[in-house]
Formats: C-alpha cells, structure tokens, sequence
C-alpha cells in the first residue's frame, strides 16, 4: 500500500478527573505515518507529551482489534470518527489530510461521566445487562444443543444484534443520549431465540426500567445511533424493543 | 520440592468420572460462608466465577478493563473444539484427545487433555443453552469447520467473532449472578500480589485503578483466570493490557511456572508495517481452511501477485505436506512460512510475508452456488460474484479488518500474511485439580500451563478455558474447600496481609520516585525485540545466552531510567503499564532460561541444534519428556523440577503431516 508522512493539529478535551473542569488544548502530531491506526498516532503523540514532562492523554483501549468496545473518541464531531462500521482503533490516518485539525472528545453524557481525559464510566452497561441481559440457566443444566433446532434466519438476525460490542457510541451519538440501541440489542438477541422465551416480557421490561434509573434520555427515533454504531447494529431493533415492551406490559 | 500432579489412578478414559464421584463436596450451607477470589473475566474467569457462584460461593471478580466483557476472550475469532461428532466423519472423544496430544507434540499430560476432550461436548450444550448464536446450517442445526492439525470438522463457530459470542455467554452468566448477589465485581481493578498465610493462599491485594487505592481482600481460595503473557514480546495478537503480572506475583510467591517458553507463534497475521506499529492483528486459523498459501517460484520476485501465474506459483505447504496440505498445525505453518521468507522468497514491501489467497475458493464457492440455483450458465464474472458472497458470510469481518488495516481489498488481491506471537502454552504450573503448588491458589486457562503441551491446536484455547470454568473447577474446589469450612471468615488485619500490602506500595512509590529518562514502552519495545530475535520461531544456544545478558542490562536501566508521570492517587495507565513490564523483565529471562535448558525442538519451541534432515522438529524423548517447573528463588534465580510425563495409552512418534 501506498504511503506518506502527514502533520497534524490535535484539539484534545484534557480533563484530570471527574470533579475538575476540563478544557481544549491542542497538540501537533507531527511525521504521522498514514498506516498508523488513530490510536497508534496518539502513542506517538503520548510518547512526546512523556518525554517532554508532560502528563499523556488518559483513553481507554484493549484489543485494538475493533471487538472489545474499550476504545470510544468523538473524533470531528463523531463517535468513532468518519469511517461508517468502524471503532477508534480500526480508524487510520489515511482517513485525513495533511495539515488537518482533529477534534478529540469524550462521550457525553450524564450517565457516562468522564474519569480522565478521554476516558468514562461505562458501568450502567453493565447494569442494564445485570437487569435482565442473560437466560437463567446453570451449568450443567442444558441438553444436547442440537436438540434445539433453530431456523438460519433468525439465528443469523440474533447473531447481528449480538455483534454489539457495549462502546456506547449511540449514546454519544444521540442527542438525547439514549442507550435504546444498546439495551434493544441485547433485548433483541434473546427475543430472537427460543431460549430466550421464558423470561421474555421480563427481561425486556427490567432492562427498560433500569436503563431509564440510570439517566439515559429517551428515544426519538433519529437514527444517529445507528449511523455511527461501528457495528452497525440496526434500528430495527429498537423497533423490535418497543414491540415486545408494549407486549410485556399488556400481559401484566 | 516434591511435585505431585494428583492425577487419579486408574483408566484413562475412566479418571474423571470416578474423580467427580469420590471428590469431596461442601454442602450447601456451609458453601455460603466460603468466599472465592477471581481474578480476570475472560472465558475461565467468567465461567468459572459464574458457576461457583451458581453453587452457592460469594464470589468476588476482578478486572483491569473498565467491564468484565471487555477481557481479552472476547477477540478470539475462529472458534471452539467439541467431540460432537454431528459430521459424522469420525470424531470421538478419543480422537480429539489423540489430536490434542499429538498437535501439542507429546508434551501434554494424557490425563488432563482426556478430561477436556470429555467435556468438550457439554460446552456447545451449555452455549447454546445460554443464547449464545452459534452458525447454523438451513435445517436449523449446528455449523461446523474444520481446523489446522485435525482431518474432522469439529469446530463450532459464530462467523469471525466466536470468543466475543462465547464471553459474552459466560459474562451474561455473571452479570445474572451479580444480580442475585452472589457476585461483586471489582472492575478497573488490578491485582498486584497474593497474599499467604500459613502457606495458604487467603487473598490479594489489589489497586483501584482510578483512585490509585491500595485494598486487601480476603478468600477462603483464589483463582487467577488472568490470561497469557504474549505481550513480553511487545508485539503480539494480544490485547494491549495482556501481562503476566498477576502470574508473576503467585510465582514470587513460591507457585511453580511450567513450560515458561513453549510460545505460540501464529502463521496467519497482517505483517509489521513500520515502528509505529503497536500490536499484530490475526488473521484466523480458519481462513486456511479456504485460502491457499504461495509465495513466487522465483526469488525476489517483484511483481504483482495478480501478473504471476500460476505454474510459477509455490504453494510450498501443500507441496511439503500433501496429507494436511494448508491444515498443517501452528508451529509447522509457521516455521514454514520462515524459511521461504528467509531464503529470499518473501512478498510485499517488507519481503517478510507470504500470500494467503483466496481466489481459487471464491471460484469453488461461486460454482457450488450457480448449482445450487440453477445459474448453470452463469459467467466466469458471475460466479466469483456469488464465490465472494459465500465468503463474506463466512469471513465478512475478518476481511474488512484486513482492508482496513492494510488499505488493500482482500477480495481483489491476495492478503499478505506473517507468523506473530499469539498465544502462551506455558503458565503457571497446576496439578489435575488446577491447583499450584500453593495450597488454596488455582490457575485456569491460558494462566495455566495445562492442556496443550509444547503447540495448541486452533480452537482449543477457547475449549479448554471454559472447561476449567464450567466443568472442571466447580469439581475440584470443593475437594479443598471440604477440609475450609472451619475456617471464618478471612480477616485481612492480619500481618501477611499488611506486609504484602507495604511492599506493593513501596513498589510503586519506587517507580514514580524514578523519574528517569525513558518512557515505559521504551523498554517493553527494547525487551520484545530481544524475546523476539532470540527466543522467538528459531532459538539457538548461543542467542538464548546473549539475551540473558542483553535483558538483566535492560533491567538494570529500567530500574534507573524509567519514567513514569502523573500521580499515583489517580487514573495513571502509565503506571499500570510500568508495573506491568517490569514483571515482563523477569518473566523474560526466565523464557530464556527455559529454552536454553530445554536442549530438543519440540512444538514451537524450535532449538536450531535439534532438527531432522528437512528441517522438522526433532524431539528427545529419552531426556525431555517432563514438564519444566521453575521454583523462584529470589534474586532473579530458579531452580528447575521436572514431572515426568507418562504416556499409557498414546505412544509418542515424530509427529508426520505429509
Ligand atoms: C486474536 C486472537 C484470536 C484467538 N482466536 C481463538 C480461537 O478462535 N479459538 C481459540 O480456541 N482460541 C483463540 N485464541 C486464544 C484465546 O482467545 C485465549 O487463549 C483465551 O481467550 C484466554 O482466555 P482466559 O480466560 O484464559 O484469559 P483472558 O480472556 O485473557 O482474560 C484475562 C482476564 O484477566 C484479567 N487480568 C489479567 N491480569 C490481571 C490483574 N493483574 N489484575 C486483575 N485482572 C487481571 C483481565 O482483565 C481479563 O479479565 C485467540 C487469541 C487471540 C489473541
Ligand atoms: S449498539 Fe453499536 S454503538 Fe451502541 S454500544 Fe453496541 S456497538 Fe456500540
Ligand atoms: S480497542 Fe477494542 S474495540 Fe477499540
């Protein structure tokens, strides 16, 4: 592949903790490889800020793979930065031009408040997983898995909403700051396997419920959350969400 | 030491089930006053922290991402082993067994291996029970494909994404028990050492990674489910925060390490591209399943793959082991891959790749599918068309990495590909119960040294992390835990557990006390390179000496010469990463110790004084076939003890995949 060496200018949200106020400062990327991947040119950038004295950028990262849902920057005014379907570490610098400015965010959102720079608390996912994101059965409990057979289709559409990887991008992508993509997700994978019936009406009216104690805003249905979902989860499921909601709570 | 591996007596096929129903067992009442520390959240700690948990244990979990389902597990792709047999072409539990032990080359233990072979079919039942959404063929049954080192299709998968569905299982496991509050999470969370009190362990101190916090807690057992130690390479397939260290902690605190350098170096990943590069992506096993492997005829060869055709092409795995043919297990794939590249026949930029393509299946696939609908005049263009549609399902997103990595389109022109470090089959050493050698301190999955001997076949990790978790563990603790019940609650007053607590924290006052010159990746970048040159696919007598002395001179400087910034009280990933490589300067010299004293090939592990006449690893049954378990004596020194490894049943050979 093709490349070249490119400068840049990096406004980046520096904030010490959740008390403080935080601020813009910017920073030159200087000699950035367009092979390099977003994450690789805040290395570099971090490296420099060490070497200088300086406190580096806080962000959160693991698998740089796109999969473990660690990585979250709101690059030029979106979750993820310009690419569609693709996380902050799957972003590379040949997506820029030499000499741009790059904006770099964290999510917003009251439910999401910033611990360091870049970095924020994602542990009402987790939360609303715990309210109702699972099927109760203990190990050891199960029959031979082929004595469940389950139609392709919706074994595969299960397998789509499963693919979220709980970034919270649709929560920073909304204005309203809904987590409906990621709960009607979760909701939808169960709600399209057999094994999820049981604790159908439940499990989507517990989720629903907490995500609402945790302070997420509801939805209006302007699809930024799909749209800048690296996953790129569909919106229908939030159809789908709101169609098993009203079921559960009619059967109350 | 005396090393006593508890394996039970009896027949090999007969071992667990009449362990399972002679083990001792802690009832239910009194399993509630038991607690149990786990430490990490991939596949082996969520599995197991929900099981335990399950049974009526107060568990406590641990992680150092800022969610359990975030743990490396989750970036597993092509998928997990199970002696399902629903191909009916052949498989059984004893063949899974067989391949394992023999894909390992002969380094495992028989009695180990046969249990997991045994519960490997229990596993899918027990996803699939979960909603996790395995492929499924059009009757609504369960997909599988076939992988490196095997001749039956055993693995089952959910496209390139099988660890993320399966973790995602055991986590939605967890998150239920944490509900009931059975479980409390300590997330963001890092263990920094064990704590032991009459040789027992009886709990950990951890730093709360946001604050900077210094806490103890106590257990009655712990269980470090805490991953493998790639990363000593710098660059690896592994998740940036993959470390050794809270194996490391149990080591210095007496646990034997097992086999610390039998390494996994994978054929398949996306070649370095420059200095900046900070980890290698994988390309999956399973993608050779389909795709071919060639590099030109000619050396230095610089046209496109496209321009050369195709009698001037080397498909050099087929041609050496017809039988497997591109299925050749890791290690061999591997090593092969380097010895075209070294001899001058490598591709891209680099001239270290090989070509993995594609286009002879798109063509297959593609025919198939104008059968299957009736196109029995479609074109040659139609038909790749419909090929590259069939693959796209199969291995859509590893394909789009791969794009998005490189910048080249993969359905176009064929990938390039190189061998990285992947995976680690050596760990902490546990006996049959997946017990260290101290009392009340288990390791499980890749932590452990276990199932896979000296090279682990694809889809095996994920098999064997969820049988210590689900179906293993839940057994055995309760065999120790039987004789705890007396034992109160863990007062973490004691002594053991202040001392432990001071050294952690004079440790890391050292560290921001430095305020050297050099940033941390500084020395992890320095330390990779020496594990990678020295003890990486090929290691000689006199390279594992010189990176001995190289790494205790790198150890030395970074202990003057490390900078650390920022505040110890605060979120500071500069200190984690701090912490985290100066284990990694330890750990690295004992691999080197390890390979050295190991003087055969066997597996990955490729000593260059030990080969056959073209090029095979040529083991030494007659002295090495043990185990290596290194007691830690201080000071950076060890001694070595070795277990025997019996063979009853499998009569070890040269490993043949011609
Ligand atoms: C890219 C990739 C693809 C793979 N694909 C496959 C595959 O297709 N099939 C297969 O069988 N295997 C595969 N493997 C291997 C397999 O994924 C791993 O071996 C397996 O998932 C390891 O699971 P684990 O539970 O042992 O550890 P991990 O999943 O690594 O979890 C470690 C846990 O420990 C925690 N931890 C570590 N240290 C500390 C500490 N000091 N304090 C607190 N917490 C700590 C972490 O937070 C994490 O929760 C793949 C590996 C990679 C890298
Ligand atoms: S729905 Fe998409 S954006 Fe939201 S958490 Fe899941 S993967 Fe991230
Ligand atoms: S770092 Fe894991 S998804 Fe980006």
């Amino acid at each position: 592949m093709e490349h070249s060496n490119i400068n840049l200018n990096l406004k980046v949200w520096r904030q010490p903790n959740s008390n403080a106020a935080g601020k813009f400062e910017t920073y030159k990327a200087e000699n950035i490889s367009t092979e390099m991947s977003f994450l690789e040119m805040f290395d570099v950038v971090n490296e420099k800020l060490i070497n200088n004295g300086e406190d580096p950028i806080a962000f959160d990262h693991d698998c740089r793979e796109g999969i473990c849902g660690s990585c979250s920057m709101h690059i030029n005014g979106r979750a993820h930065g310009p690419w569609d379907g693709t996380t902050t570490c799957q972003l590379h610098m040949r997506a820029f031009k030499d000499g741009e400015t790059i904006t770099v965010e964290p999510w917003r959102a009251a439910a999401f408040p910033v611990l360091k720079d870049l970095t924020v608390d994602r542990s009402a996912f987790d939360r609303i997983q715990q309210a109702g994101g699972y099927i109760s059965v203990n190990t050891g409990n199960a029959q031979d898995g082929n004595s469940l057979p389950i139609n392709k289709e919706m074994a595969d559409a299960s397998f789509d909403a499963a693919m979220c990887i709980g970034c919270g991008a649709c929560v920073a992508a909304c204005k309203n700051s809904s987590a409906m993509l990621f709960t009607s997700a979760k909701v939808s994978q169960y709600a399209l396997l057999p094994q999820g019936e049981p604790e159908r009406k439940t499990r989507v009216l517990n989720m629903v419920a907490q995500m609402d104690k945790e302070g997420f805003g509801a939805c209006t249905n302007t699809g930024a959350c799909e749209a800048e979902c690296p996953k790129q989860i569909s919106i229908s499921n939030i159809a789908r969400l709101n169609r098993e909601y009203l079921n559960a709570q009619m059967s109350l | 030491m005396a090393i006593n591996n508890r394996i039970p007596a009896g027949e090999l096929a007969q071992k667990w089930s009449t362990y399972k129903s002679t083990c001792k067992l802690v009832n239910p009442a009194n399993k509630r006053s038991i607690d149990i520390i786990v430490v990490g959240t991939g596949l082996a700690g969520a599995s197991a922290a929900a099981s335990l948990a399950e049974l009526g244990y107060n568990v406590k979990t641990f992680c150092f991402q800022d969610s359990a389902r975030r743990a490396h597990s989750i970036a597993a792709q092509g998928g997990i082993n199970a002696a399902k047999n629903y191909q009916n072409d052949g498989d059984s539990v004893f063949r899974l067994f067989y391949d394992t032990i023999k894909g390992g080359d002969y380094r495992a233990r028989e009695a180990n291996v046969h249990r997991l072979a045994e519960v490997s079919g229990n596993i899918i039942d027990q996803c699939v029970a979960q909603g996790v959404p395995f492929a499924r063929e059009y009757g609504g049954l369960l997909s599988n494909r076939s992988f490196g080192g095997t001749q039956v299709q055993r693995t089952f998968y959910a496209a390139g994404q099988t660890g993320q569905q399966l973790l995602l299982g055991a986590y939605s496991a967890q998150m239920r028990q944490v509900s009931l509050g059975k479980i409390v999470e300590h997330n963001r969370h890092e263990m920094l050492d064990v704590v032991t009190i009459d040789g027992k362990a009886r709990g950990i101190i951890a730093r709360n990674l946001v604050t900077g916090e210094i806490e103890r807690h106590g257990a009655h057992a712990v269980l470090l489910c805490t991953g493998g130690y790639g990363n000593v390479f710098f660059l690896s397939t592994n998740a940036m925060g993959s470390n050794v260290t809270a194996a490391w902690k149990a080591h210095k605190k007496g646990a034997m390490f097992g086999n610390p350098c039998f390494t996994q170096i994978h054929p398949t990943c996306i070649p370095v591209s420059g200095d900046h590069q900070s980890k290698l992506t994988l390309m999956s096993e399973s993608l050779r399943n389909d795709g071919r492997i060639w590099v030109p005829k000619k050396q230095g060869d610089n046209r496109k793959a496209t321009e050369i055709p195709e009698e001037e092409r080397d498909y050099y795995l087929e041609r050496r082991y017809p039988a497997f043919g591109n299925l050749v297990p890791r290690d061999v794939a591997s090593r092969a891959a380097k010895e075209r590249c070294d001899a001058g026949y490598g591709v891209g930029n680099s001239k270290m790749a090989v070509y993995l393509d594609y286009a002879a299946a798109f063509e297959r696939y593609g025919k198939t599918e104008a059968i299957k609908t009736g196109k029995t005049n479609a074109s040659k263009e139609e038909i790749l068309k419909m090929g590259k549609a069939v693959v796209k399902e199969k291995y859509g997103n590893l394909f789009e990495m791969y794009a998005k990595i490189t910048g080249e389109d993969p359905y176009e022109v064929p990938m390039r590909i190189y061998p990285a470090v992947h995976y680690t089959m050596g760990g902490l050493w546990v006996d049959y119960e997946l017990m260290t050698n101290v009392p009340g301190l288990y390791a499980l999955g890749e932590a452990n040294f276990s199932d896979h001997g000296a090279n682990r076949l694809g889809a095996s990790a994920l098999m064997q992390g969820l049988a210590d978790g689900y179906f293993v563990i839940p057994y055995t603790i309760g065999n120790y835990l039987a004789d705890e019940i007396s034992t109160p609650k863990i007062n973490t007053n004691q002594a053991a557990f202040e001392e432990a607590e001071k050294a952690v924290k004079d440790r890391i006052n050292h560290f921001m006390n430095v305020k050297g010159t050099k940033s941390v990746d500084y020395f992890h970048k320095k330390l990779g390179l020496i594990m990678w040159n020295e003890c990486g696919m090929a290691r000689n007598e006199k390279g594992l000496k010189q990176a001995i002395a190289d790494i205790r001179a790198l150890r030395e400087e970074f202990w003057k010469d490390v900078r650390v910034p920022g505040t110890m009280d605060s979120l500071n990933p500069e200190l984690d990463k701090a912490g985290r490589v100066a284990d990694f300067l330890e750990l690295g010299e004992l691999m080197c110790l390890d390979a050295l004293t190991r003087e055969e090939s066997c597996g990955g592990h490729f000593r260059e004084e030990h080969q056959t006449a073209d090029g095979e690893a040529l083991r030494h049954d007659d002295k090495f076939m043990y185990v290596s378990c290194w007691e830690n004596k201080g000071n950076n020194e060890w001694e070595l003890h070795k277990e025997d490894l019996v063979y009853d049943v499998i009569h070890p050979s040269q490993r043949n995949y011609k």
